[in-house]
């Protein structure tokens, strides 16, 4: 089954890095990108821009409104994704687990609903 | 003498239901359609067995049939469902029946007791797959209205079917872990039928039953941790008790006080029997220092002479290792009984930097006791009053009333 982990965090926090610092965090992200690609879980993954890039849209009265911003303005804001294939939620909770987003901010296991 | 075929199947239901749903859930991965299956079985049974006679071989009849209700249902429901995922399925509960088939059972405790499963729908869920109560009683049981638990109960067993979560027990290094989530949920169902009045509800006094049933499954089927065996210990402690809780009035009766000939002599023998087993593994833990402090209040009590200094150790224990709240007040109050209710509230102070005991009754009274000893009158009184606003049980709240009387100025 595939399951998608959204991974949230306070973006002021990277800004707040060291060049060093960032480069050690893209490393992690590589490694566990690896690590996934190794253990053949991997189905894809992306990074986010920064959520003041993004634009929101929804219907108002049956008309389509634009919105500059994210849907939801929360502190903790959607920075990227890992999609997996593994057996169960025990095999992609562990994989959350070493996911390096876990010790920065917040990570949401969703199992897709396949159609 | 010649059973009917109704009986046979009540008799088979009672011993075999939680064998057969944790099959079929295992093997299907959808607890809610396994139990819906098997109570098609049942329903069958019921109409077969009178007409055709009964099988030899009543439980694997019915899982032979429940099995074939199982994977109609998967095939209706998944209309996409493809050909191999079918024959999947049916490969996956293939078992000889008639040769018996594995005990899933600890398998679908692992899983109602999952981690991503709502804590509070994990106890509902084990009384549902393991002993098939139904909602509304159930609901009872928690004080939640019928369909609140209802919801509860299909949101979680969506949650284990579309998420995939595993019926299976589990590795050796997530074992303590997850055991605890288990334990902490049959220990849940034992306090709801704990905290009712003797015999005033006789769905709650079943459910303190039924924890203690599936406390001795699980100690059964892993009898190598001691903390189930210190958990079954624990309810057996408290259930022998059970009788010398009231008065012939109805009236609450504390432990100290209790006639100990009202106690259950062979639910005790049980208990320290469970509690000798969990401490030959020589790993200690919450629930069997709960169970040694539970001995030795009994122990104490039966023979006229308590031991509070050795008590006070196990509290210390206890606390240290839970930094739980309500260790420390019980720790306070045996702390009184050796150095003194001062001593006792000093301890009691340090607690209530914890705000959640400004809702907990037992604080309140605790401390209410305490100062009363420590001749504290006024204060006592505040604090007995806020008990008794606290307490939902009508015959403590009466207790507590005729001790807040007898205070003297």
């Amino acid at each position: 089954m595939q399951y998608l982990l959204t991974l949230y965090s306070d973006e002021s926090g990277w800004e707040r890095m060291t060049p060093e610092q960032q480069k050690q965090g893209v490393a992690a992200y590589q490694g566990y990108s690896e690590a996934l690609k190794s253990a053949g879980v991997y189905v894809g993954s992306n990074r986010l821009r920064p959520s003041s890039t993004a634009t929101t849209l929804r219907a108002t009265e049956g008309k389509t409104q634009v919105l500059d911003g994210p849907f939801v303005d929360s502190k903790e804001k959607l920075g990227g994704y890992y999609l997996i294939d593994v057996p169960d939620l025990d095999a992609a909770l562990s994989w959350a687990g070493r996911c390096p987003g876990v010790q920065h901010g917040t990570v949401e296991v969703r199992a897709i609903w396949s159609m | 003498m010649h059973q009917q075929p109704h009986e046979i199947l009540d008799g088979v239901v009672r011993s075999s239901r939680a064998k057969l749903v944790a099959f079929l859930a295992a093997g299907s991965g959808d607890l809610a359609a396994a139990e819906d299956a098997l109570s098609e079985a049942f329903a069958t049974a019921l109409v077969a067995w009178p007409k055709d006679g009964c099988p030899a071989n009543p439980e694997a009849w019915l899982l032979t049939v429940a099995r074939r209700k199982l994977i109609d249902a998967v095939r209706r429901q998944r209309e996409i469902a493809s050909s191999e995922e079918l024959e999947e399925l049916a490969t996956s509960m293939t078992a000889d029946p008639e040769h018996g088939f594995p005990d899933q059972r600890l398998a679908l405790l692992f899983a109602c007791a999952h981690p991503a499963i709502d804590p509070v729908a994990r106890a509902p869920l084990m009384l549902q797959a393991v002993l098939g109560l139904d909602a509304a009683q159930i609901a009872n049981a928690f004080l939640v209205s019928p369909a609140a638990m209802a919801q509860r109960l299909v949101r979680a067993k969506i949650k284990i079917r579309d998420t995939r979560i595993p019926f299976r027990v589990p590795d050796r290094d997530e074992l303590p872990e997850r055991l605890d989530t288990v334990l902490n949920a049959i220990y849940a169902c034992y306090a709801e039928g704990w905290s009712e009045a003797a015999g005033a509800d006789p769905v709650r006094m079943e459910l303190a039953a039924e924890a203690i049933f599936m406390g001795r499954l699980l100690a059964e089927l892993i009898p190598d941790e001691p903390e189930a065996w210190g958990l079954l210990a624990l309810m057996l402690f408290a259930e022998a008790r059970r009788p010398a809780r009231r008065n012939a009035a109805g009236e609450f009766v504390p432990l100290m006080q209790q006639n100990c000939t009202q106690w259950d002599g062979q639910m005790i023998a049980e208990a320290e029997a469970a509690l000798r087993r969990a401490s030959g593994a020589g790993v200690i833990g919450r629930f069997q220092l709960e169970a040694a402090i539970q001995s030795a209040h009994t122990d104490g009590l039966l023979r006229g002479r308590v031991e509070w200094s050795a008590i006070l150790r196990l509290y210390d224990a206890l606390v240290q290792l839970t930094r739980s709240p309500v260790a420390e007040i019980n720790r306070a109050m045996v702390l009184a009984e050796v150095d003194g209710p001062q001593a006792g509230l000093y301890a009691l102070d340090w607690v209530r930097t914890d705000k959640r005991v400004n809702e907990y009754q037992p604080y309140w009274a605790v401390r209410a006791n305490l100062l009363a000893r420590a001749g504290k009158s006024d204060e006592a009184r505040h604090a007995y009053g806020i008990a008794i606003g606290l307490e939902r049980e009508p015959a403590v709240r009466s207790y507590l009333q005729q001790l807040c009387e007898k205070l003297r100025d």
